[in-house]
């Protein structure tokens, strides 16, 4: 399968779907992205207060606290008894990723996948290749490193330099030279490496991959059947290595569920597919082709 | 074929150390890198305050996560969080005396707020906060010093009379007036700032610090011999014998008046020479 030039990417499933279907997903996630960026930002600017805090640590609606897994886990690693709030908190947060995809997070929520996408989309536009290339266990090896560095320091270090939370800080907060950070993951991702940040280094996502292990919410190649192999899935996904298994395991009897951690739950495979093999459905029912085959052929036997 | 897959094993096993090692040392240096960073960006800087309750500066940057919820309940917009390019500690909350002091709210809104208890939740009587202390700086411009009367700094002290007195002292230039010195005590002392924010000169004359900086710290084993004479209810020590001059008969010693006073001397014995007189008192012993 010779690559597709990235402007060809999508087009089949527009002409397929229309547009609005074929941007469908990517537009709610920008919704909710910005969304969530918007509730924050309608206490300091509107005096709504919502939600009070920044992603770090907030108070919806004056009664749900929420902590952010990360920084609690930096919190515990630097020998510190977090109060009750930050301990509700986290169970708050991590309870929710655990039920709709850890990662579910860095595609839905956080701010810095908005750069990252841009930078991606304009490398892949100018056809900027090479660079430096990592493994992409080694989110664990930086989550490894922050824990650690937390334990060794008796404080949170990490959170000088964790671009997200500088970055959601900064936008609500203030401003300072936080844009310096915004700068820099964008020239990372656009000329440094391919989806350097979200897909490679980030500890946040290493753990938000964890906490979603076992989340029930999950994208299924369920019409896998009628793949076309025209590839513009793996050409949109952040963590293409998640899609294989379940879109080409047929015939070694892996069912059609995206069930590795690392998928964020993000949709674009949906969209950019022309052959509606994706959906969102459940982690359950998760049978292999065999048994598919039988169940529908049971059902078109019963639909004659 | 045997041998070919258990060399392509092994290679495959040395290639997997060999990548383990350089993401582990890669990783281990980018850490290194952030710590030495944090560690150098977490000093904070003497005229940063921290918000009541807060718990010591150390325990502090392991407890507070950032989030500015202190900041957003404080209903005076006093606290900041220390942006990128501040010199205060990323993301922490501080306020600054001089531009704002906390106006100590009885109900301490900022500190239940706090989901970590990076502000200890123990903290429910304000005047009980210890921000910082503060400390009459600068004898030379304070005004108070200079016999003018001025107390702006005791007046909107919120523990006024307790955390600064006014003492009086002798106005040594005008020999008829007083001074008013205020004097702080840290044993009342919230360290709020209202002082340093108030002070009526271009530089304030008072300033809130943190304690460590400027607080002194007698020796455990010092006591101080009035108090545990108080407490003992006498003298812990022998009593001091009453003075007394050895001085010959019919000489007296008025100590900062007359001097030597001679009360029955014979003139024609006597010589003017006071040593010579004691000399002579001894030889006759």
């Amino acid at each position: 399968m010779a690559a597709k030039a990235f402007s060809e990417v999508g087009k089949e499933a527009i002409a397929a779907k229309g547009w609005l279907h074929s941007y469908k997903w990517l537009l709610l996630r920008r919704l909710s992205q910005f969304g969530v960026l918007g509730l924050f930002l309608l206490g300091p600017l509107a005096g709504i207060w919502i939600i009070k805090g920044n992603l770090s640590s907030s108070l919806l609606l004056d009664t749900v606290p929420m902590t952010e897994p990360v920084v609690f886990l930096q919190m515990l690693a630097a020998g510190l008894m977090p109060a009750v709030d930050a301990i509700i908190g986290v169970a708050v947060v991590a309870g929710f990723y655990l039920l709709v995809g850890g990662r579910v997070f860095c595609s839905w929520v956080c701010p810095v996948n908005i750069i990252t996408d841009v930078a991606h989309w304009l490398r892949e536009g100018l056809g900027i290749r090479g660079g430096a290339r990592f493994s992409r266990n080694l989110r664990y090896w930086m989550l490894a490193m922050v824990v650690l560095l937390s334990a060794i320091t008796g404080s949170m270090a990490y959170e000088m330099f964790n671009p997200v939370s500088i970055l959601h800080r900064g936008i609500i907060f203030g401003v300072g030279f936080a844009w310096s950070v915004v700068i820099a993951i964008f020239l990372f991702d656009f000329l440094v490496s391919k989806r350097g940040w979200c897909t490679h280094l980030c500890p946040m996502g290493g753990l938000y991959s964890l906490i979603g292990k076992f989340s029930p919410l999950r994208i299924r190649a369920e019409q896998r059947d009628a793949c076309n192999d025209c590839m513009d899935c793996f050409a949109v996904c952040p963590e293409p290595q998640v899609i294989k298994p379940a879109l080409k395991g047929a015939e070694k009897g892996v069912g059609p569920v995206i069930v590795a951690s690392e998928c964020t739950n993000c949709g674009r495979c949906i969209d950019v597919c022309s052959e509606n093999v994706f959906r969102f459905g459940s982690r359950f029912n998760n049978a292999s082709v065999q048994v598919e085959k039988i169940m529908s052929e049971k059902e078109s036997a019963q639909q004659v | 074929m045997g041998e070919q897959r258990g060399k392509s094993t092994q290679m495959s096993r040395r290639q997997f150390l060999v990548d383990t090692a350089r993401t582990a040392c890669g990783v281990g240096l980018l850490g290194l890198g952030i710590g030495v960073y944090s560690h150098r960006a977490s000093a904070l800087p003497a005229d940063a305050l921290r918000p009541p309750g807060a718990l010591p500066e150390e325990d502090f940057l392991a407890a507070c996560t950032r989030c500015g919820l202190c900041v957003r309940d404080c209903p005076y917009d006093m606290l900041y969080l220390g942006e990128m390019g501040d010199d205060v500690p990323l993301g922490t909350p501080y306020f600054h005396a001089r531009k704002a002091g906390c106006e100590m709210c009885e109900d301490i809104p900022c500190v239940p707020v706090c989901p970590t208890g990076a502000l200890d939740h123990e903290l429910t009587d304000i005047n009980d906060a210890r921000m910082g202390l503060a400390v009459v700086s600068d004898e030379e411009t304070c005004i108070a010093f200079l016999g003018l009367r001025c107390e702006v700094c005791f007046n909107i002290c919120p523990v006024r009379g307790d955390a600064i007195t006014l003492e009086k002292k002798h106005n040594e230039r005008t020999g008829k007036h007083s001074l008013f010195i205020p004097t702080v005590h840290s044993e009342a002392c919230t360290g709020c700032g209202k002082c340093e924010e108030a002070c009526i000169l271009d530089e304030s004359a008072i300033r809130v610090l943190p304690k460590h900086l400027i607080q002194g710290k007698l020796q455990d084993h010092y006591r101080k011999g009035w108090e545990e004479k108080a407490k003992a209810g006498q003298s812990l020590v022998t009593p001091d014998i009453e003075h007394r001059y050895n001085l010959p008969e019919g000489v007296r010693y008025d100590h900062g008046g007359e001097g030597l006073i001679m009360d029955s001397v014979d003139p024609q014995e006597s010589s003017n020479n006071a040593i010579s007189i004691l000399n002579k008192g001894l030889g006759e012993q």
